[in-house]
């Protein structure tokens, strides 16, 4: 096994999960996963020749091997850490990529809203996942195909037009296995209907020490005038890998809203990605990363305006330390029809040492000529002054340091609505800067 | 030329002016690409067995790399070029040994009156010595007596690597090696000529200097070569300007141009380019891939790129600097403008390695019609280049619903004490200032060039007069019919 080309071995795993499948191998949505596979053989993993990937190279992640690793044992107690303080949320817990029902917990919601595992959706309202899933999200890199070709767990939650879900929906994923390198492709879907309202937390966090994979499809779906908030944490042990993909597709009026925010892990890359497909959409994508070590951060965004009258923002900062590495690559479409269109785009850096590196890459291209759009890309250090006047007023290097760091990446925290979770990531940013 | 072009006439031609063929005898090579074309070339030229080497080299280099085809990244589209079907060295027949101008081809200088180059009047008016390259050899070279008082050496290629073979032969393919890109390495396999400039130790330059490209007989690659040389303390002005007759089938233009500055030393060059676009439909018009880079070898060294890109129907370069030296200075001031179907994917590179270091970039970009246009730039901030300082500006107007308008900033810093700032913006002429234009009585189009050239101000600014007013001039021909 050791001597195989990762893909073939990803390949030849595919055989083995296949058989496990019992039934289910019949059923239409295994179609798409045997069209995933096809696709994943014939795109391979992405190398740094591949412009998108320029600066990520992902050698290092296929270096490991890893195991889809059987679920370990957690009481709720343990998973108390990984919660937000005081947040009344619906929670779902997933370990190792697998729903475990016995530590989630799920309000008594309104008719017809959906909360559940995709796997028990696969066996109970196939129709649902595959009127939606694998729409949005296409093939069009290895890692997304691959995630769609094992997709078998992950959360689903549709909400009906006209409706609402109480509470935040708190999508928790612990990956871990003693002995050997945890594999998880999460694969989530969320639909939001005509006039709702959504808000999701999807966090990541490690149980074992090990260089665990996690390779996630999150696919958002958002009606008419809908509104829905995510909130990604990324918060893994310092050797744990990440790619991500979260592609949103927006109708008419709708508005999303999404927070990044990257602690953990050793190579991370995000692909944060919307289409703003109808009139009077707001699309909105805020970042945060703040890096040590040898960590390497990848954010990849991708505003699609394919329509007139839509805005977008986007604001991503980081911080990076010790011999760290950040990447920003954020691209902003306007489609020949989508006059009108008002896009801004920043993105700030802050280097902390001399090893720390960062690429950005804020990259417009516009095919509509009524439109006003911007970005704005700078890298630099603390405020010399600002240390100093600090300073002067009797308050240590260190702290004076701690005080600006921390108020440059309070800027994206500024708009959230809950304070309970503004106090928790404050509090995991203070943590951090430590 | 300045007192052609303030000509108000001339603002009144709406085609392409620069469209006439000249008929003069031309000795040309068959077309095709082989190392018999390439030793020919050299052999016709009277070139020394080291030059002959390294272009056989170049072209090995490419052999090799032709294999995987042409580099494609760029965001422009255009079928393959066929590089067996262009003629590769093409020369006035009798070249002439002249002393003076008046031994010149008769025909010959009507053509540059035509391009409103006439070089008695240069001589004459403007006290700009010109080295004007008619295809591939260079013709006559103006006020080069004024300039050798002075130690500054200022002629075509061909004559540099017979007269001066020590100073080509150090520099040539020291800023662009002839494995630099694809371009690159056929250009130092077929180059037939270009010119030459070396600045003295401490020697002021104390006139623009001049040269200006024309490609004339049909199905001629324009491999021009350009090394510049600033010594210490050196200054020097330099201005290319470039024009093509109107002709149906594409033509390619793959020239490199080489600076290098050394302490202390300072070089500006400018360039003006309004080959030939095609026709509104994208017929026929100048495909132009240019290797342009600068290296600022010494301490407190500077080269400064401005550029008016009108013309061609392609446009592929990327004028960058190398900032070698402590304390060395980079600066990029482009106005790209694209209308019918031109495509132009142009930008700079500015390499931070000397501490100190300091570059600028302001780029203007206009499209109109069906074009497309992309700023595509390079901000690389190495380990050791302590204190780095970039400010980057680039914007793009866009003018009509069908044309688009891209940037793709390369940013990419290893330096903690590196300060990078980038601002772009994309937007279309503003309806307001249009309108406040068009109440006083100011015509559609004459307001859209009055906004068009106040948003280029800041590079025209950085053009000597001469080209600021041709650049102007340029501007609202190539912006001509784009209001709908």
């Amino acid at each position: 096994m050791q001597n195989l080309h990762p893909r073939d071995r990803f390949i030849s795993n595919f055989s083995k999960f296949e058989a496990g499948l019992n039934g289910e191998s019949k059923s239409p949505f295994h179609e798409l996963r045997k069209k995933a596979i096809s696709k994943f053989e014939e795109l391979d993993f992405p190398t740094t020749k591949n412009e998108d990937w320029k600066y990520t190279n992902i050698a290092p992640i296929l270096a490991h091997e890893f195991n889809p690793a059987a679920g370990a044992a957690l009481t709720k107690k343990d998973i108390e850490p990984y919660l937000v303080p005081n947040l009344k949320v619906n929670l779902l817990v997933f370990i190792n990529g697998k729903f475990r029902s016995s530590l989630s917990h799920i309000y008594k919601q309104r008719d017809g809203v959906v909360i559940e595992s995709l796997a028990k959706m696969l066996k109970t309202n196939p129709e649902l996942v595959l009127k939606y899933m694998g729409r949005y999200s296409g093939l069009d890199n290895g890692f997304a195909a691959l995630n769609t070709a094992f997709a078998d767990d992950g959360a689903v939650v549709y909400v009906p037009d006209d409706s609402t879900v109480d509470n935040y929906i708190h999508i928790m994923n612990l990956l871990g296995s003693a002995g050997e390198n945890a594999l998880a492709q999460p694969r989530n879907l969320i639909v939001a209907g005509r006039n709702s309202k959504l808000k999701i937390i999807e966090s990541y966090h490690s149980i074992s020490e090990l260089e665990n994979l996690t390779n996630v499809v999150n696919e958002v779906v958002l009606g008419e005038n809908s509104d829905v908030e995510i909130y990604r944490l990324q918060h893994e042990n310092m050797s744990s890998f990440q790619v991500n993909k979260t592609q949103a597709y927006q109708q008419k009026g709708s508005t999303y809203t999404h927070y990044s925010v990257t602690l953990g892990g050793s190579i991370v890359r995000n692909d944060t990605n919307t289409v703003l497909d109808a009139e009077n959409c707001t699309g909105n994508l805020f970042g945060l990363y703040l890096t040590e070590g040898r960590q390497h951060v990848d954010n990849h965004t991708f505003i699609d305006h394919a329509k007139p009258h839509c805005q977008s923002n986007e604001m991503y900062k980081g911080v990076l330390d010790g011999k760290s590495r950040g990447v920003f690559n954020g691209k902003v479409f306007v489609r020949v029809d989508a006059q009108k269109t008002n896009a801004y785009q920043s993105n700030k850096a802050i280097l902390l040492t001399s090893d720390a590196m960062i690429d950005t890459k804020p990259q417009l291209e516009i095919y509509a000529d009524d439109v006003k759009c911007s970005h704005g890309a700078a890298i630099g250090q603390l405020d010399d002054e600002a240390v100093f006047y600090l300073r002067s007023r009797g308050i240590g290097e260190e702290h004076a340091k701690r005080v600006l760091i921390r108020a440059f990446a309070n800027d994206i925290f500024e708009t959230l609505t809950s304070d309970e979770l503004h106090e928790h990531l404050n509090h995991l940013v203070f943590e951090k800067l430590k | 030329m300045s007192t052609e072009v303030s000509n108000v006439e001339e603002l009144a031609i709406k085609d392409y002016k620069y469209g006439f063929q000249t008929d003069i005898e031309m000795d040309i090579v068959p077309k095709g690409l082989s190392e018999d074309t390439i030793r020919l070339i050299s052999v016709k030229k009277g070139e020394p067995d080291w030059m002959l080497e390294w272009r056989l080299k170049a072209y090995r280099h490419w052999l090799t790399i032709a294999k995987e085809n042409e580099p494609k990244w760029a965001n422009i589209s255009y079928p393959d070029v066929d590089f067996q079907d262009i003629i590769y060295y093409a020369a006035p027949k009798q070249k002439p040994e002249l002393n003076s101008l008046n031994e010149v081809d008769p025909e010959l200088l009507r053509t540059f009156e035509k391009l409103g180059i006439s070089l008695q009047e240069q001589k004459r008016l403007t006290g700009v010595a010109v080295d004007a390259v008619f295809d591939s050899v260079s013709v006559t070279t103006t006020f080069k007596e004024e300039l050798s008082k002075l130690g500054i050496i200022f002629c075509s290629m061909s004559e540099a690597i017979k007269e001066h073979p020590d100073l080509v032969r150090k520099y040539i393919g020291s800023v662009v090696p002839y494995t630099d890109n694809f371009y690159a390495s056929l250009n130092s396999a077929v180059f037939t000529d270009g010119s030459f400039c070396y600045i003295p130790k401490g020697v002021r330059c104390p006139m623009e200097l001049s040269t200006y490209f024309r490609i004339n007989t049909i199905g001629t690659g324009q491999f021009e070569r350009t090394l510049l040389i600033a010594d210490d303390g050196g200054y020097v002005s330099y201005l290319e300007g470039c024009t093509a007759p109107m002709r149906d089938e594409n033509q390619l233009h793959a020239a490199v141009v080489e600076l290098v500055a050394l302490d202390n030393a300072t070089i500006k060059y400018s360039t003006v380019q309004n080959w030939y676009p095609g026709d509104s439909e994208g017929k026929g018009g100048i495909y132009n891939f240019v290797t342009k880079r600068g290296a600022c070898r010494g301490v407190n060294s500077k080269i400064t790129w401005t550029q008016v890109e009108t013309g061609s129907a392609i446009t592929w370069k990327y004028p960058s600097c190398i900032l070698q030296g402590d304390n060395s200075v980079g600066e990029f001031y482009s106005v790209a403008v694209t209308n019918n179907r031109q495509q132009a994917d142009t930008g700079t590179k500015m390499i931070h390695l000397g501490k100190n270091t300091r570059s600028t970039i302001v780029s203007k970009g206009i499209s109109a019609g069906k074009s497309n246009n992309s700023y595509r730039g390079l901000v690389r901030v190495h380990k050791k280049a302590d204190n780095a300082r970039n400010f980057t500006q680039c914007d793009s107007l866009l003018i009509g619903d069908k044309c688009g308008a891209h940037t793709f900033p390369y940013i990419e810093v290893a330096n903690e004490s590196a300060k990078v700032e980038h601002e772009a913006t994309t937007s279309k002429i503003g309806e307001d200032q249009l309108f406040y234009l068009r109440q006083r009585g100011i015509a559609m189009e004459d307001a859209i060039n009055m906004i068009v050239n106040g948003y280029c101000k800041d590079v025209f600014r950085e053009l000597p007069m001469e080209f600021a007013v041709e650049a102007q001039k340029l501007l609202s021909i190539s912006l001509e019919g784009s209001v709908g």
